[in-house]
């Protein structure tokens, strides 16, 4: 997957839709500012989750940080090897890093989010 | 001198057959174990604990204590810890077998001596506070938080106001205790913005200000180090607003015998003995947390509380005994309870009490007093290579930045604390509070002398003129060099490996 | 005053480079009116010497396990402590160290620190063990709040009556302010009922406690409590005696999630009843759920094996409002005691103080009971402590006398158990002789225990 066909909130998770089935991580820029993750807590499958609303956590070694839902939707799966692979996140964050499959609410889209370009404007000025 | 020799584990000395101590032979008849306990219930071999003998276990345990440092051996200037001598009176006072060997449920008239001792720091430590009413029981300053808190929920449900009255404010430059222990006593926390100096940011403070305030917990001095500019201000408006003030203690060294919590506003606080009144840290703990009220939350205080007998008394309790006795009071319907076994960190109490006896009214203000020249001074060497964003002066501790020193040089706060290591200090506390950029806080304490302060200092501006790599790499006088914490979060290793027998 | 060193000239020199004019005007930040203005009401200074006389007279109106035969327990017990945890604990550079943050400039206490956890996590038969807490009343209030959080919605937390009474309480008041309730099953024989327990138990019960042995001294059926905890999908947590795994089987062998003690046992004096060492051991799959420190291996930059806190993530300076717990200290200098003490113990000393413990108590309250007066008030079998009941009634007349002879008898049990107000709780640890409990038996039944014995 290439970060130019994502799409991206303001809180640094992407999404990759395909129908009404969202994938979700977190950008390879968020990786890089969070430092040595050294732990993660995946949502629960069957967890409903709204945008900007904390969907699970992960820890560097002395900050925890929240991953927010990007869409509105119910988790129906979540990448169960990523927590023992957390190098992952930093070598491969938009393909085998990937945290979990949100199954899109009814009415639920994606047009609330940023596309690549915008994104990267964000990331300099956060920089 | 230290054995430089690496310190194996305490099990790779182990050796089956070799054992330290030796008990007596069993003096009555021992009946078979089969005969005396059900099978179910008897292990069937005892723990794998290491087989060793007593030298190897001395020289193993002395060998790593002198891989610590230590406030006897150096100077420890760790701001928020008031790390201060220890003396050894107290040390002694603590190991006589009158106070060690005490049980602690004897019953009352076989421990005059000591709940004499505890009904004076309960006395003691109402008059330092200002506040009226005093409970012993909580185990270090966090605990002491925690029953406050309870305390203050009891308050509110007894005035019918404990649905209304959920949230708890807290500074958002406060220990991270004070929102861990409101959220443990069911409140919900709301972070009240401070300003650059450290002081509640009076405008947010007002926009977070309303009737469902249970508690404003505030750190006065605070943790820059400053003494709160509207204290009186902020405790008039809780109060109005139908909130209690809680008062951290952490910070008293600043202020005893020249102001009290109780008068600039505060309906609660807990003291740190281990910090003011010089108990010793041990190396993480122990400490103890006694809490002081006013007179309007004393009902709802942790029991036991140490009563003293008069024939007054006698009749509101009901209890009966010897006019001037002292006793263990349960009898106090409206309290929380407990939140411990026991009676309290006596061990720790009694340090204090010794410390306490030992001052006097005017040493108390006078350990204040050099607390805060002492911290004073060495920010006056410092300011200069080191910026002090809250100002020229300070209360018994300040807080540099070394923002200057990241952005000119690459060099981090974590650098010149690890460097002051290979100079013979113990780091100062770095990157807390969150609110000062790469902070380096700074607490001399008044067990220090000015030779001491000026060396210090001059150990700051020799390490600032130094190579970035060379700090980056620091330590290299220490057993070890920085350890990979990433590694230790990562794949946690929590115990040496064993396998059952 | 003695730990200060600043002279008049010092002050001077200070105050100069500070640019104040006096000590008074450092403390101008205070306003006037918030100022004491009086000296604080305390007495006056006291040399060494004076305060040194001062707590002799003070100690000397104490009745304490050094001029009195102690057989009190209840939680805090009278055993040996040997030398060589007062040589290692009195060590400066451990009892007057911080909080091991530096990790380069802590080593000694971190070691001591992992070698404590693993031996704890030997000891019990558990996964992993932090690096202590308070007591045991708040561990087990701390496994409780544990255990609530790994429950996810469930709400009830089940304690029999035979659970420690301060420790129920303590629980009580750590539940008062949560959406939680403690549920107590009564033992009217003096252990758990499983079928009664099971009864109470269900599938909102976060957590079942199991003292073992329970506060009456006696061993309860620790298979039968783990069957119904784990029928109900509840953890169990354990309230385990340390000195009591010489004999008995660990918490980790009857399948506790979390084992919590009272550590003081292994080589800290009773002092009143603190500072003691909260022990807490659990499953792996706890440990992040875990309050207080903990100590992990790691290497250095150059490689070398070392030490250094860990899973920082889990405590309130970094997570704050939703940390495990508000715990920010551990009893760090006592664990290093319990690590000398296990250590000068090894596998057969524990075995052999856990047995003369049991054989002594079990001496104790035959002698006793061979008297008319005293009969055992439970059945079933124990360890170190055992509950008698007194058939005239008279506990408190007969703890009197024995106090007046030089023995602290025992624990009435009237204000915690007020069905038991004629029973007396009464510990014997290694350090009691027979010579001491034949006495003691000679006071309370009123005659020489071999008389007794060769009168039956």
């Amino acid at each position: 997957m290439k970060p130019e066909d994502l799409k991206f909130a303001k809180t640094h998770e992407w999404v990759a839709l395909d129908g009404d089935v969202a994938t979700v991580g977190i950008s390879a820029f968020a990786v890089e500012a969070l430092t040595d993750l050294v732990f993660m807590e995946l949502p629960a499958v069957g967890k409903q989750v709204e945008p900007e609303e904390p969907m699970c956590e992960v820890e560097s070694v002395k900050a925890v940080s929240d991953v927010y839902a990007p869409v509105a939707g119910e988790v129906i799966e979540v990448n169960e090897s990523l927590p023992d692979n957390l190098e992952v996140l930093g070598e491969d964050p938009y393909e085998k890093g990937w945290i979990a499959k949100i199954k899109l609410a009814a009415g639920a889209g994606i047009d609330h989010l940023m596309d690549h370009a915008a994104y990267e404007k964000q990331c300099a000025e956060e920089g | 001198m230290r054995n430089t020799r690496d310190t194996q584990l305490l099990f790779d000395l182990s050796k089956p057959g070799r054992r330290a101590g030796r008990l007596p032979a069993c003096d009555v008849p021992a009946k078979p174990l089969a005969e005396l306990l059900p099978s179910s219930a008897v292990a069937a071999a005892p723990p794998a604990l290491p087989e060793v003998t007593e030298p190897q276990i001395i020289r193993h345990f002395v060998n790593l204590s002198t891989q610590n440092m230590s406030v006897d051996t150096h100077f420890y200037p760790l701001g928020s810890c008031t790390m201060k001598y220890n003396p050894k009176r107290n040390e002694r006072a603590a190991a006589m077998p009158a106070f060690a060997e005490l049980h602690p449920l004897s019953p009352d008239d076989a421990v005059q001596g000591m709940l004499h001792v505890l009904h004076e720091m309960q006395q003691y430590l109402s008059e330092i506070s200002g506040l009226p009413a005093c409970s012993l029981q909580p185990a270090a300053g966090a605990h002491g938080e925690y029953a406050a808190l309870l305390v203050a929920a009891a308050y509110f449900r007894d005035r019918g106001e404990g649905a209304q009255r959920t949230r708890v404010l807290v500074p958002d430059n406060a220990h991270g205790t004070n929102p861990a222990s409101a959220v443990m006593a069911g409140f919900d926390t709301v972070a009240v913005k401070t300003l650059p100096n450290g002081g509640c940011d009076m405008e947010d403070f007002r926009a977070k200000l309303d009737d469902r305030c249970a508690v404003l917990m505030i750190t006065n001095p605070n943790t820059v180090g400053i003494f709160e500019p509207n204290m009186r201000t902020i405790a008039d408006e809780v109060h109005a607003a139908g909130g209690l003030v809680y008062l951290d203690g952490a910070n008293m060294n600043a202020i005893l015998g020249i102001t009290r919590p109780g008068d600039f506003g505060a309906d609660m606080q807990h003291y740190n003995p281990h910090k003011t009144f010089s108990g010793p840290h041990g190396g993480g703990g122990p400490g103890a947390g006694p809490i002081c009220v006013t007179e309007a939350l004393a009902p709802y205080l942790p029991s036991p509380i140490v009563r003293q007998r008069t024939v007054n008394r006698d009749a509101d309790s009901g209890a009966s005994g010897t006019p001037g006795d002292y006793y263990l009071d349960f009898n106090r319907p409206k309290s929380i309870g407990r939140v411990r076994s026991f009676f309290g960190n006596v061990g720790v109490l009694l340090r204090a009490y010794c410390y306490i006896r030992t001052h006097g009214p005017d040493g108390l203000k006078r350990v204040s007093e050099n607390a805060v020249l002492n911290a004073n001074y060495l920010l006056a060497r410092v300011k200069h290579i080191l910026p002090v964003p809250q100002g020229d002066r300070c209360m018994h501790e300040f807080v540099a930045s070394g923002s200057k020193l990241k952005k000119d040089k690459g060099v981090a706060a974590m650098d010149i604390a690890k460097r002051l290591l290979d100079y013979g200090y113990h780091a100062p506390t770095v990157y807390f509070p969150l609110t000062v950029p790469e902070a380096i806080m700074v607490e001399p304490t008044e067990t220090e002398s000015k030779e001491t302060l000026d060396a210090f200092a001059e150990a700051l501006f020799r390490i600032t003129e130094e190579a970035p790599d060379l700090l980056h790499e620091a330590p290299h006088s220490t057993a070890i060099s920085r350890p990979d914490e990433v590694q230790a979060a990562r794949s946690p290793c929590l115990c040496a490996p064993w396998t059952e027998q | 005053m003695p730990y200060l060193y600043n002279t008049p000239e010092d002050q001077r020199e200070m105050l100069a480079a500070i640019g104040a004019d006096s000590v008074d005007d450092l403390f101008a930040p205070i306003p006037d009116e918030l100022k004491l203005g009086r000296e604080l009401q305390l007495p006056a200074a006291l040399s060494e010497l004076e305060l040194d006389l001062h707590l002799r007279e003070l100690a000397a109106q104490n009745q304490h396990a050094g001029n009195s035969v102690c057989f009190l327990g209840g939680g805090s017990y009278d055993h040996f402590v040997p030398a060589v945890c007062d040589a290692i604990g009195s060590r400066s550079e451990f009892y007057t160290s911080y909080t091991p943050y530096q990790a380069e400039a802590s080593q000694g206490n971190l070691q001591a620190m992992f070698e404590y956890q693993s031996l704890i996590t030997r000891l019990t038969g558990m996964e992993v063990s932090n690096s202590s807490l308070y007591d045991g009343a708040s561990s087990a209030a701390e496994a409780v709040l544990m255990a609530l959080h790994a429950g996810g919605k469930r709400t009830k937390i089940v304690a029999p009556a035979t659970l420690h009474p301060e420790y129920r309480a303590t629980i009580a008041t750590y539940l008062e302010c949560l959406d939680a309730e403690l549920v107590t099953v009564p033992c009217p024989a003096g252990v758990i009922d499983a079928d009664e327990l099971a009864s109470v138990v269900d599938d909102q019960t976060a957590a079942v406690l199991l003292q073992q042995p329970n506060f009456f001294g006696c061993v309860e059926d620790a298979d039968a409590v783990a069957g119904v905890a784990k029928a109900a999908g509840a953890l169990l947590i354990s309230v385990f005696d340390p000195i009591s795994l010489g004999v008995l089987k660990r918490p980790g062998d009857y399948g506790a999630n979390i084992a919590v003690a009272e550590g003081h046992t292994l080589g800290t004096p009773m002092s009143y009843g603190g500072p003691y060492l909260g022990i807490m051991a659990c499953d792996q799959k706890l440990v992040r759920r875990m309050p207080g420190r903990i100590v992990g291996e790691t290497t250095d930059r150059r490689g070398k094996k070392c030490f250094v806190l860990t899973l920082q993530t889990r405590e309130q300076h970094i997570r704050r409002d939703k940390a495990t717990s508000n715990v920010c200290s551990n009893q760090a200098l006592f664990a290093v005691r319990a690590a000398v003490y296990l250590a000068q113990a090894g596998p057969q000393g524990l075995k052999e103080t856990a047995e003369l413990c049991l054989h002594k108590s079990r001496y104790l309250a035959e002698q006793l009971c061979a008297s008319d007066r005293f009969s055992l008030a439970f059945e079933a079998p124990t360890f170190k402590e055992f509950v008698i009941r007194d058939a005239e009634n008279d506990v408190a007349g007969l703890l009197e006398k024995a106090r007046a002879a030089g023995f602290l008898a025992g624990l009435p049990l009237a204000a915690w158990y007020p069905e038991l107000s004629d029973c007396v709780l009464i510990a014997v640890t290694e350090k009691r002789t027979k010579k001491e409990m034949d006495a003691l038996v000679g006071v309370l039944a009123g005659v020489e225990a071999s008389q007794m014995a060769s009168a039956k």
